[in-house]
Parts: structure tokens; sequence; C-alpha cells
């Protein structure tokens, strides 16, 4: 990491990563993108903790072209002292799985093929089960998300297609 | 709505009909016209068209049914939404709120699915106790009450883009019957009911009135006549009855969760296959130990759902499927009766879309990584159909109260669903065909997907000729209690290929009539 070389700038405190291979980077109560394009602070679990929930929520439902930014919104309720417990003894149970596949910690699988081996390998929990399920609306029930995918959303208030496109298509 | 009436608790002279959707609505309508007093009680509340919300969740928190329910069974819903067996309605308008709008009349020969099919084995079938014949002026009527596209003189729907690409490659298939279906959705102004502005989001309620829904027909009609009042979030809790075995009343619960008691001189029952089945089982007493109307053992039997499923496909180029009528399309040749592919009855398929949303819940529930999320990734150049054919009725199949109880106390349903052995040959058969169709306008990737929640929730208080082979007579009539009425899609002898609204309609068109001439001749 080039931030390294930098000093004790916000960007040299980010850089103390813990999230190998990834965009996540953890600071003190807070993680946040090495561009600084986004940060999540921490305040009921570690940064560690949300750095691999992070990871883990990109892992589930990789899209290339949809930033950390929607998928930070998506997990950070787990940030919580409800949640807290379930998430520790759930990441410790990830890192354990990484172990026994010889990797330090899940995070520092640096393929996404080998996390998602560790997945599986974990996959009938009750805490990848709630990570995952709780994504299908937190990540994709984002509007800001829609157009990534070229969803458009709410019609009515535009008059519907009926003068915009319903049957434009010119391909067939 | 000023003229609304209002009944009281004690006026034992009322219909007190329990639902509000195409079963109860319609017939609390038509009742009321005829100048009989109705009271209609409805769990949910009243939502209007300016209420509908244009987004797939949150018009979901604001409609779907998500009382609590259980499931049991092999089917896939009993795993992946085991407590949402159904995506139903709970307002005013129940599900003719939520329904897409096809509207098909039923084949000849499936009312007599047993007759013509031969008994399948592990299957109930049976013939309906009603004819084409006898059904097709009801059918007029229910098609002229609805607005049916392609039927009397009103013209079909534009096709939409996921149905201009549909329709090519079952052309390229060589499928004949190929079109914009039978709708109650307005193509032109009908009925004070504008046309369809190709917004999407039928599923969420029609926010132009374009959709037929009892809502914002039937029911205000209904009430202008100053012969129905209908009480919402008035959850109805047992049908009692009197110790000659004739029912008399509805308990229910009221808006502020107080018990109350609607006598009545005729009850209906238009729940909804979940609900109706359970509030008999409900009902049980000294005299009726199993439940009302259900001497027979049949009550909550033969749960049918039809055999569905949707076929998703990804092209090079965008479809937008979601811009206009969400189901936008059909192709009606494999509906036919052709045990020749390797099952009996038929299927339909017709265009659907979901927006990214429910996409994601839906396309394959519980799956995760990039086989999920590349599909995901091309949604826009998605095209998708649904399939909806007969399945068969099986006794095991069923509607049984479970250990669950509700937030009034009330033991909710517990929905038991297996797939038959011709429903998974049907299914396949469908797939493969839908699959064809789309590669055959050059599909990249096509997504075989699983069953929904399910919206066609039928059979569970069947109707029959003989008494103990089902619940109700071919009037909707308990068999056992003269006065007590089954009035919504529980009363379905055998499924049909077609979906289920118009017969439902049609049947309470007949119905009303049936009661109204039997209480003016002094017979209820």
């Amino acid at each position: 990491m080039s931030l390294r070389k930098q000093g004790l700038t916000r960007r040299a405190l980010l850089s103390r990563a813990v999230a190998a291979g990834t965009l996540a980077v953890a600071g003190s109560g807070f993680i946040a993108a090495p561009d600084a394009a986004w940060a999540v602070e921490v305040t009921a679990i570690s940064e560690h903790e949300m750095a691999t929930l992070l990871q883990m929520a990109r892992d589930i439902y990789p899209h290339d072209r949809v930033g950390d930014r929607f998928y930070v919104i998506a997990v950070k309720g787990y940030d919580s002292e409800d949640q807290k417990s379930t998430v520790a003894e759930g990441v410790a149970a990830l890192d354990a799985a990484a172990k026994e596949a010889g990797f330090d910690s899940y995070l520092a699988a640096g393929w996404e093929a080998d996390r998602v081996a560790i997945l599986r390998s974990i996959e009938d929990t009750a805490f990848f089960q709630t990570v995952r399920g709780g994504l299908v609306t937190g990540l994709y029930n984002q509007k800001e998300v829609w157009p990534i995918f070229g969803y458009e959303g709410e019609s009515y208030s535009k008059g519907g297609y009926i003068d915009r496109g319903f049957d434009d298509i010119d391909w067939l | 709505m000023a003229t609304a009436a209002t009944f009281d608790l004690n006026d034992d002279s009322v219909v007190v009909i329990v639902g509000t959707g195409s079963g109860g609505g319609v017939l609390a309508n038509e009742l009321a016209q005829k100048g009989v007093k109705v009271v209609a009680l409805e769990a949910g509340g009243r939502y209007l068209p300016e209420d509908y919300i244009n987004d797939e969740w949150d018009s979901f928190g604001q409609l779907a049914w998500t009382d609590p329910r259980t499931t049991s069974g092999d089917w896939r819903v009993a795993k992946d939404f085991s407590g949402l067996p159904a995506w139903i309605v709970k307002a005013v308008g129940g599900t003719s709120i939520h329904w897409a709008g096809a509207s098909l009349r039923f084949q000849d020969h499936e009312w007599k699915a047993l007759s013509n099919y031969g008994a399948v084995e592990g299957a109930s079938l049976l013939d309906w106790p009603l004819d084409a014949a006898e059904m097709a002026p009801w059918y007029d009527k229910a098609e002229a009450k609805l607005g049916v596209t392609g039927t009397g003189d009103r013209p079909r729907l534009p096709g939409c883009n996921n149905y201009l690409v549909f329709e090519k490659g079952a052309r390229a298939l060589g499928y004949s019957e190929v079109h914009t279906g039978n709708m109650a959705i307005n193509s032109v102004e009908y009925d004070d009911r504008m046309a369809c502005q190709q917004t999407g989001f039928c599923f969420q309620g029609c926010k132009w009135g374009a959709k037929w829904s009892s809502a914002y027909t039937d029911i205000p009609r209904g009430e202008a006549t100053g012969n129905l009042e209908v009480r919402d979030r008035a959850h109805a809790a047992r049908i009692l009855h009197d110790d000659t075995g004739r029912v008399t009343g509805v308990e229910y619960f009221d808006r502020d969760g107080n018990l109350q008691m609607q006598k009545a001189r005729v009850v209906c029952v238009a729940g909804n296959s979940f609900e109706s089945p359970r509030l008999l089982l409900n009902s049980a007493s000294s005299m009726f130990p199993d439940g009302l109307a259900n001497r027979s053992g049949q009550v909550g039997r033969n749960y049918m759902r039809h055999t569905t499923g949707s076929v998703y496909a990804i092209f090079e180029q965008p479809v937008r499927m979601w811009r206009g009528t969400t189901m936008a399309g059909i192709v009606r040749d494999e509906a036919r009766h052709d045990p020749s592919r390797g099952f009996v009855g038929g299927y339909e398929l017709e265009t659907l879309s979901l927006g990214i949303p429910f996409m994601a819940a839906f396309l394959d529930p519980g799956a995760w990584g990039r086989e999920f999320t590349t599909a995901l990734d091309s949604y826009e150049n998605m095209a998708g159909m649904w399939i909806v054919g007969e399945d068969m009725p099986q006794a095991e199949n069923r509607v049984t109260l479970s250990d669950v109880e509700d937030s009034f106390g009330l033991k909710v349903a517990n929905v038991n669903f297996s797939d038959h052995p011709n429903d998974i040959a049907m299914r396949n058969h469908a797939y493969a065909q839908g699959q064809a169709i789309y590669r055959a306008v050059g599909a990249t990737r096509t997504l075989p997907t699983p069953p929904y929640p399910s919206t066609h929730n039928l059979g569970t208080n069947r109707m029959s000729e003989r008494p103990e082979d089902g619940v109700v007579n071919r009037w909707g009539q308990s068999h056992d209690i003269a006065n007590l009425f089954v009035s919504d899609g529980s009363q379905f002898t055998t499924g049909a290929a077609e979906n289920p609204t118009l017969t439902i309609v049609a049947l309470a068109i007949r119905q009303a009539d049936r009661i109204a001439s039997e209480m003016a001749a002094g017979n209820l």
C-alpha cells in the first residue's frame, strides 16, 4: 500500500489495513475507502468485524459495478449492541474456517474464489443466512443502486411508459 | 360513500360476507344491487389508487397479508418462504388489487377433469358439477364487468418490449395462439376507468384504475346503493350457529381489537383458500366438532396453487421488461389437454416482469455468488414469462390449523403442499418450451425460475355433486348448512390452466343471483 509512505495523515491512519486485497481499510473506530470516497464509523463492533461483513457482502452478492458504499449501507445495521455478540461469534467462526483453509483470516484470502470456498463451508449457519437474507433487501432495495442495473423504478409520476418507450425495442 | 349503510349488530336480516376481493367484493355489490342488505367484513384496511405505491417492497408492506401462517410439505416455498406461502392482499378489494388482470375462461374440457383425463394415481380429481354451457352467460357478465380486452368489442392492449420478445420467439417456435391476452386492463376508456398507461407495477395496485379491482368498482358501487356496509379492519374469528345447525352470525375482532358479533341471515365465506377453510375449522363446535361444513372431512383438502414457475432470459441487447403491462401477453397453444406430452391438463405461458428488488428475492431464493449476481447484472437485457398450468388436487395437500396463534389468539393456517408427479412433468415441459422461445430470439442465457409464494390459491372448500366428495354444491352452498356459502377460489373443484379471477367473478355473480332468488322465495 503506497499510502503507507505519506506520514501521519488521515490517509496514513486509514492505511493500517487489515482488509488485504480489498478496498476496506481499518482505522480507529471507523473504516473507510483508501480514496476516502466513503467511511463508516463503528461503535459496537470492531473495525475488523465491519471490514469482514463488508467483504462478506461483496462476496455473497458480487456486483463489480456497485461500489463499496452501497454494501456498507447494507451491513451497517450490524454495528449495534443488539447484534454485537452475533457478529463477534460469526466473524470468529468465519476466520476459524479461513484458518482451516490455510489463510490467516477470511480477509487475508486474496482471491474471491478462496473466500467463496470459505463462505460455502459456513453457508448453513444462522450467521451466514442472516447476513445473506438481510442483503436481499439491504442491498437491492437501495433506490440509488437501481440505475446501475438500468432499473428505472417508480413511473406513475412520469405518466408511465406509454409515451416513454414501452415498445421501443429495436433489435428484434 | 356518504350513502353507505350501517347495520346494527343485532340485525339478523343481513347477509354477512367475509372478505371483499374478487369473490366477496363482487358478491357484495351484486347482492346490494338486487336490494339485499349486506355487511362485508374485511380484515384489511382501505386503500385506493391514490394510495398505491410504485415500489415493490413498500407496496408489499402496505398491501400484503403478512399475518402468520405456517408451511409444510416438499414445495420449495416451505423452505425459502416458510412463513409466507402466499403473496396475496389484506385490504378492501383483496387480491383483486394485486392481480395481473389475466381473464381467461376455462376451456370446456377442464370443467370435467376426471372424465376427460381419467383417474390419475395420487390425485383426487373430480368433475365440476357445472359445465361450460351453464357458465357461458356468467362469463359474459364477468367479462363485461371487468372490461376484458379481446372480448365484446374491446380491443386488445398494445404489446410492450417484454411481449415483443416473447411473441417473436413463440412465433419462431410455431406457436399460433399468441397475443396480448384477455386482460381486465382497459385498452381504451371503459366503465368510467381510463386506459392503461403502460406504467408497470400492475402487482402493486393500478394507480390509474385502468386495471379492474373490486376496491374501486364493485365496493363503492355497492355502498352507493345504501344496501352495503363494508367494515374494514374487521378480522373474522368464528361463525356461530344455532341448535338447528343453521349459521346465525359471525364473531370478529373490530379495528380496536374488540370482539363483536354480527348476526346474519346468510353467511358467505370469501377469505381466500387459506383463510376460508381456516375460519370454518376455527368455528368447530360440539355439533360440528371437525369444523363447519366439514361432515365430509374435505374442508382444507385438495389445495391447489397452479403448476407455476418462471423463465427469464438474457439477451445481447436491452429489453427493459419492466416498462409496461406486467402480464403483457400469452401463448395458449400448450393449454390443451394432450397426454402425449407426458402429463394431463395443460398450461399457459404469460409474460411477467419483476423489478430489481423482487428479482433479487425471487429469481433463485437463497442463491448467492456470481452465478446469481451476473444474472442480475444483465437485468436491463432480461425478458420474463410465467408458467400457469393445471395442478393435480391431492387430498393431503391441505390447509389445517397450526399450533401457532395470531395476535388475536386464533390458530393460523398451516399449508401443506407437495408437487404431484404430473405437476413436475408439466413444469419441466414448460421450462423447456419457455427456454426454447427465448433461445429462438437469441437468448444468451436462460433461467428456469422456481415458483413464487402462491397467488392462485384454490380448492380448499371444493364444489362437488355428492356431499361426500366436497364442501359445497353447485351454488357454492355448504352441503351441510343451507345458509352458509363459500364465494372465493376455495370452491374450485379443479384449477384448470387459466388464471382464476374471471371464474371467481363469474361464480360470484351467479351465486348472488341464486342467493337473492332463494331469499325472495323464502328458502334462505
